[in-house]
């Protein structure tokens, strides 16, 4: 019988396969071909392999960047808070140490750690790649089998270039048809979630297929496999094809010339094969998808932006009734108020799942000629230094600024607040980020999760709005004058 | 590690699905550098709350936290494991464990036991009548007993032997380096290295 792709690349890297039976039986032992290290998770296993005497075994397999604590504003400062201030040190002096390759703050290399490893071009198709993030799923994208792990199995990798894992089961996500116009990957994945719920992938490796999938972009594919862990998949996959390799030429460690024909030749072979089964499918209509928001604390919660809050009678199962009310009072919302009277403060437009040059453009496209809303604020975080540098020469910097949008240095910024970019209590925000979890970007702050053009139209109108709300606002300015 | 066989404390019912490890822990208390000294912030948000379950005797004292489905959902922070353990868990009961947050607690000796929602359901209500009921969580024969009630928990072989043996996860890999050496030495010359760096 056939393999899927994510059972191909599997096999590919099994260093040892588990032996023994029943209670001693031992998971399959993985090499790990790409090891993503940031400030958060790295020091207490950096100090695991001083403590135990141990080396860091791959160097050359290894590269780590400031991402998570990083500011977006003054980059040039020393940092402001002391403990994040310390944690960066930390990470410094400890690549020092293990000789590893960092980007910091400040070099053009630097930024979120899941925008970084494709861009250089280390992120490949048939890889298995890891990082002490959630969101390593990104680079699935590219056909490579990649996963978020907790710090002491970044100490593991650290140490043995390996992971011990259980095998998964297979899930087909297949999107078939033709986005309309204003709706975009994000929305896709957000639909995939409220379908099959932030519990509905666990234990399984999600392979996003279909003509919808194929049809999308690198960058796109990458925002749909971000949001795998949203739903409870540890990974999400997507094929290699010619829109992977045409990405991929070219940037500085693609392979080149006899390598570069040699690894075509096996990524070709990175698909699931026709008599292949996985142990379920999903199915999404990508004609009828409109625009999707989200409007309670767990990604699960979301709606079509034409949809209203929805009640929690609504829902049969009692935990999720309880999570709905709950999940209502913590956002402010009454149950039938239509998504898209709902006014916000902030519009966050970044992070791993949204924050790099085509979102930007996306976004741009939308605000470009238009007036903010005064009383919204909106923040602009490109998702590394060389994204900021490639809007720059676009012009995006201006129209953003011209917009009346604030225009920052690269990292994760608002998603998670861990650096000063925080939602007050209460402050209400449309971010293109990936979790909308009670405090998640702040205290008390309420997310509504959002793709790129839906964050750029809120924008504009203060109210949680697609582009196609513009062009009817527009119009009918128009006929009153 | 140290090995887990059974444990006894008190239950501590926290009636709430999709617990993800932002409320477990906050993002700002991931900011320190060691591994220890995380009691303070777990569930740091909700403590706020005066009538938060871990403001109120006796399960201010718990040590089994018994919650809703999908605990440990979102980001891989093992700081939610060790914020948990610095607290005085030792054990968490859920129908449905998030991944990556029950590979954490494997390596870090917090038994994450995945019981039947019915029986979590009993088991609350144990807990809600008569507080400061002690739950007893058995490795070795996988059962659960709270009052009345005695359910079976699910747990992965590997993990409950690790646990039971309380085995280092490094310490058994190195033990085939030489595995590791030899599947180094096929890998294509295509695979990309990060060093010498490249821009």
């Amino acid at each position: 019988m056939g393999k899927t792709l994510a059972e191909k690349v599997w096999d590919a890297h099994v260093v040892r396969k588990g032996d023994g039976e029943g209670a001693n039986a031992q998971p399959d032992l993985l090499f790990i071909d790409l090891h993503l290290v940031h400030e958060v998770t790295s020091p207490q296993a950096f100090e695991g392999l001083r403590l135990a005497g141990r080396q860091l075994r791959r160097p050359d397999l290894t590269i780590a960047t400031e991402d998570h604590n990083t500011p977006t504003l003054e980059i040039d400062k020393p940092i402001a808070d002391l403990t994040s201030r310390t944690q960066i040190e930390t990470l410094r002096a400890n690549c020092k140490e293990f000789g590893v390759r960092l980007h910091s703050l400040g070099d053009k290399e630097q930024g979120i750690v899941h925008v970084v490893g494709p861009q250089l071009g280390l992120t490949q198709p048939g890889m298995t790649v890891v990082c002490g993030d959630s969101h390593t799923s990104t680079h699935g994208a590219f056909g490579a089998l990649a996963m978020g792990i907790g710090t002491s199995e970044v100490e593991h990798v650290m140490a043995t270039q390996t992971l011990s894992l259980k095998p998964f089961k297979t899930m087909a996500i297949n999107v078939e048809g033709t986005l309309r116009p204003g709706v975009s990957a994000k929305d896709i994945i957000l639909a995939v979630i409220a379908k099959i719920g932030t519990g509905g992938g666990q234990g399984y490796v999600l392979e996003y297929r279909g003509s919808a999938i194929r049809a999308l972009s690198m960058e796109a594919r990458m925002t749909i496999c971000n949001m795998s862990i949203e739903a409870g998949a540890r990974a999400g996959m997507v094929a290699p094809d010619g829109t992977t390799y045409e990405y991929m030429k070219g940037r500085p460690h693609a392979p080149e010339g006899a390598d570069w024909d040699a690894a075509v030749e096996y990524w070709n072979t990175l698909h699931t094969d026709a008599d292949a089964t996985f142990d379920v499918e999903v199915d999404l209509d990508a004609d009828t998808l409109e625009p999707f928001v989200t409007w309670g604390t767990n990604p699960g919660q979301g709606v079509s932006l034409n949809d209203a809050v929805p009640s929690p009678e609504d829902f049969g199962d009692e935990n999720a009734k309880l999570a709905a009310e709950r999940a209502l009072q913590y956002m402010g919302l009454e149950a039938g108020t239509p998504m898209k009277d709902i006014r916000v403060d902030t519009v966050f437009l970044g992070s791993c799942t949204n924050s790099r040059i085509e979102d930007l453009r996306a976004a741009a496209d939308v605000i470009r000629g238009r007036a903010k809303d005064p009383n919204v604020r909106m923040l602009v975080v490109p998702g590394s230094a060389r994204v900021r540098l490639e809007a720059e020469a676009e012009g995006l910097d201006k129209v953003f600024k011209e917009f009346g949008a604030e225009w920052r240095f690269a990292g994760c910024s608002m998603c998670l607040g861990m650096n000063p970019d925080q939602l007050a209590p209460g402050e209400r925000c449309a971010s293109t980020s990936n979790r909308n979890f009670e405090g998640r970007q702040g205290k008390g702050g309420r997310t509504h999760l959002v793709s790129p053009v839906v964050a750029a139209a809120t924008a504009v109108r203060g109210t949680l709005s697609s582009p196609s709300d513009l062009e009817s606002v527009s119009v009918a300015t128009g006929d009153a004058a | 590690m140290e090995k887990f066989t059974t444990h006894t404390g008190i239950g501590v019912p926290l009636r709430q699905s999709n617990v993800d490890t932002d409320q477990i822990i906050p993002a700002v208390y991931l900011k320190r550098i060691t591994r220890t000294g995380f009691e303070d912030a777990l569930f740091a948000g909700w403590r706020k709350d005066e009538s938060f379950i871990l403001n109120q005797e006796p399960f201010n004292a718990g040590s089994v936290l018994v919650a809703g489905p999908d605990f440990g959902t979102g980001s891989s922070r093992e700081h939610a494991v060790w914020a948990l353990k610095d607290y005085g868990f030792k054990a968490v009961l859920s129908s449905r464990f998030a991944d990556i947050f029950r590979g954490n607690s494997g390596k870090q000796g917090l038994l994450a036991a995945q019981v039947a929602q019915d029986d979590i359901e009993l088991i609350w209500k144990v807990l809600e009548t008569n507080p400061g009921t002690e739950v007893k969580v058995d490795l070795v024969s996988k059962t659960v007993e709270c009052g009345n009630v005695v359910a079976p928990f699910d747990i992965d072989d590997y993990t409950r032997w690790r646990l039971l043996e309380g085995l280092d996860d490094i310490g058994l890999t190195l033990q085939h380096e030489e595995d590791i050496t030899a599947y180094e030495a096929t890998r294509p010359s295509f695979k990309p290295k990060t060093l010498p760096a490249r821009s």
